[in-house]
């Protein structure tokens, strides 16, 4: 090895350089994203962006199942919306702080995984889809009749209150600056997962299960760990969501909203770590934008979709990756 | 208490208002917030936009010397989407009133922070009692008419008719639970008896074995605890069953003409309903349906539409008096000044936001009784204003003293 780098040092240097450049940039981009997201309230309407903020969070716990695991799960709604529900319950009926409530409604939401994910992985493809999209039906019946719920009317004017007792979260600002933590700390810890060795047996199976059996993995394990994580992170995005907005109501534990994680996570591209993010981005704002024109979102939002998969297949932030790993090819 | 806030009302207009009008930002913003690509956009839509727009063309777009602006939002029947799109108006845009808002989730949502931020609501869509019992507020005004009205409304005016024993097939959620309680106290009341209930999920397709065991119990009135998709499933499935031709009447507890519409006369005829407004009933509404009609392609409008117009005037109606666009002030006018227009007549705004006007009980007509395109309704009945909303007393809003 030696030997051969001192034969022909700049291609050496080359070699070594370049997953350093590589860093660096990646860095730099990272530090151009925090930048942009500590100073997005003051550019955009805040609302708006911590919306944006807990559907992307959402989203990358969908996909660190979908993305990395291989396993679509179409009931994901259930642990987003009923962590919304357990949250707005503990922060408005109990009069607990916020970072309690959100805990809650995050436990709440990785038992529920637990539940779910041990009966449904027993299955594989569509049985698997069918188990978590029937399960999740479940939680909607029980939200739709249960008292605490609310009903179709939602649980609302949920309080925001003081974190850790401090600091008074109905000033925009500050509420912000939380959502943003909470999603950084749950994008990290999707982060870690992805790049750990428990991420990358998770690859393994998402690529061939048999054979990560064969080497010894008990990959339903893995799986559930991998669900019962993704749970709990889509409940961490749910409970944050319900007091961003101060009301939790049906509409986050429809099956509908099940299918727009998966739109949010196929637009931004699949098994990406920023992928969901973009895609959340996206759908948010068409959401949001287009409410004020005469199109009719969702047609506008279902046409997308099918370009998408038609067109790029790999979602924007898969295309992009692909287009730059084949020029540096070239 | 309430004499000396009037006089300071009063006083405040004379001081401020009469010299120069005050309007913040030199204009009146309007933003009418409803579902305009869902199940609610056919009821809603595009054609409250129209209406509302309809009562900013009577003031020639101009009040109190300040340009009306109209603007529009899909809440894509999302409370959250709502909650957003209501905060940005009244922070970034400054939108004065928000209009419409079906979805009862989307309504208390919007509550909740027009109440907060001081902003007229005008409420024509939502139906929850709610909004003007626990969740009222100062600012909100709901306006069309409310599940109480539907169900009770109903149930009073057939039982009066000697239809005395129900049947009842209720969806099997919290609101189809109130619509049944409502109905069933009303009818018990006035002597009346509910042979059974049957519940069905949300959302069921096949109605048959629940219509089956209403048409068994030989009652003369099956109602219908429920709304949109299931009330249309059940409404045509009891015509294939021939329920009405039969003998029973089928009541609708929560219908408008859109519904109808849909259903069309065949499978429609026959089925009773409580309506707010129907735009054939006198020379004034067809007037205004007309011309609504012509900027609506051709598609009637439904109380929820006709509702926004009448709130909307009225609202203008009272910054004019006014002189100004200062919330306190308007609401307060709008509550002491009767509504009168095409809509309602004489009628009153109680402490709790609700505006008591009278309703109507309207029978589907028979294909061959039908003149034409939207000759739908026979007005059977009038229900009084008084008897077909709840006593704002009674209503548990904290506004009523």
């Amino acid at each position: 090895m030696a030997a051969k780098s001192h034969a022909n040092p700049s291609q050496a240097t080359i070699a070594v350089r370049q997953p350093g450049q590589d860093n660096a940039s990646r860095l730099i981009l990272v530090g151009l994203g925090l930048a942009a997201a500590v100073a997005a309230p003051f550019v955009l309407y805040p609302v708006f962006v911590m919306k944006v903020l807990c559907f992307a969070l959402f989203a990358c716990a969908f996909n660190l199942l979908i993305g990395f695991a291989g396993l679509l799960s179409f009931g994901h709604a259930a642990f987003f919306g009923g962590a919304a529900y357990i949250t707005a319950h503990a922060a408005k009926v109990w009069g607990l702080s916020p970072e309690i409530s959100i805990l809650l409604g995050t436990a709440f939401a990785g038992l529920l995984g637990l539940a779910v994910g041990a009966l449904a992985i027993r299955r594989q493809g569509i049985y698997f889809a069918m188990i978590t999209l029937a399960l999740s039906q479940m939680v909607f019946f029980m939200a739709l009749q249960l008292k605490f719920t609310g009903g179709e009317d939602g649980i609302q004017g949920v309080p925001r209150g003081h974190l850790f007792g401090a600091i008074d979260l109905n000033d925009p600002l500050a509420m912000y600056y939380f959502v943003l933590a909470v999603f950084l700390i749950g994008f990290a810890l999707i982060w870690r997962t992805v790049h750990s060795p428990f991420g990358q047996v998770l690859k393994a199976i998402r690529e061939n299960e048999p054979r990560a059996i064969s080497l010894g993995y008990r990959t339903e394990r893995y799986k559930l760990l991998a669900f019962v994580l993704s749970a709990s992170l889509a409940g961490l995005a749910g409970g944050t969501k319900s007091l961003v907005f101060q009301l939790a109501s049906l509409t986050d534990v429809t099956w509908q909203m099940s299918g727009e994680v998966v739109l949010m996570t196929l637009l931004g591209g699949m098994g990406t770590l920023f992928g969901p993010v973009v895609g959340a981005g996206i759908v948010v704002t068409l959401e949001s934008y287009l409410a004020g024109t005469n199109l009719p979102v969702p047609v506008v939002i279902g046409a997308i979709f099918v370009v998408c998969v038609l067109v790029f297949r790999r979602g924007i932030v898969g295309e992009l990756q692909a287009l730059m790993a084949r020029r540096r090819k070239a | 208490m309430l004499k000396s806030l009037l006089c300071g009302t009063a006083l405040l207009a004379v001081t401020a208002g009469a010299a120069h009008a005050q309007v913040s930002n030199n204009v009146v913003k309007i933003g009418v917030l409803n579902d305009r690509s869902g199940i609610y956009a056919d009821l809603a839509g595009e054609g409250s936009a129209i209406a509302a727009r309809m009562a900013a063309e009577e003031f020639g777009n101009k009040v109190t010397g300040a340009p009306i602006e109209i603007v529009v939002a899909d809440h894509q029947n999302k409370a959250d989407i709502a909650a957003n799109l209501a905060r940005e108006w009244v922070d970034a845009q400054n939108v004065d009133v928000v209009a419409d808002v079906p979805n009862s989730a989307a309504a208390l949502a919007v509550q909740g922070i027009t109440k907060e931020k001081k902003r007229i609501f005008l409420m024509s869509g939502p139906g929850s009692t709610d909004l003007t019992g626990k969740a009222c507020s100062p600012y909100g005004f709901q306006w069309t008419y409310d599940n109480h009205s539907m169900a009770a409304g109903t149930a009073r005016a057939m039982v009066e008719q000697g239809k005395k024993n129900w049947y009842i097939v209720t969806a099997d959620y919290a609101f189809g639970h109130s619509l049944e309680d409502e109905t069933t106290k009303m009818v018990k009341e006035l002597g009346g008896k509910v042979a059974g209930t049957v519940r069905h999920p949300l959302g069921t397709s096949d109605f048959s074995s629940f219509l089956l065991q209403a048409q068994a119990s030989k009652a003369d009135v099956i109602g219908l605890a429920n709304a949109g998709g299931d009330t249309t499933n059940a409404v045509k499935q009891a015509s294939e069953f021939g329920i009405t031709q039969s003998g029973q009447s089928l009541a609708g507890l929560l219908l408008f003409i859109s519904d109808v519409n849909a259903l069309g006369l065949q499978a429609a005829q026959g089925l009773m309903l409580t309506t707010g407004f129907y735009h054939d009933m006198n020379d004034e509404t067809r007037a205004w349906s007309k011309k609504f009609m012509e900027k609506n392609g051709g598609k009637a409008p439904t109380m929820v539409q006709a509702g926004v117009y009448s709130a909307v005037r009225h609202y203008l109606k009272a910054v004019e008096a006014v002189g100004s666009d200062d919330p306190d002030k308007v609401a307060a006018k709008m509550r002491e000044t009767p509504v009168n227009d095409m809509f309602a007549k004489d009628a009153k705004i109680g402490p709790n936001g609700r505006m008591f006007h009278d309703m109507y009980l309207a029978q589907v007509k028979t294909p061959a009784e039908s003149k034409g395109a939207w000759d739908y309704y026979k007005i059977v009945k009038t229900i009084p204003a008084q008897q077909a909303y709840l006593d704002p007393a009674q209503s548990g809003c904290s506004l009523v003293k």
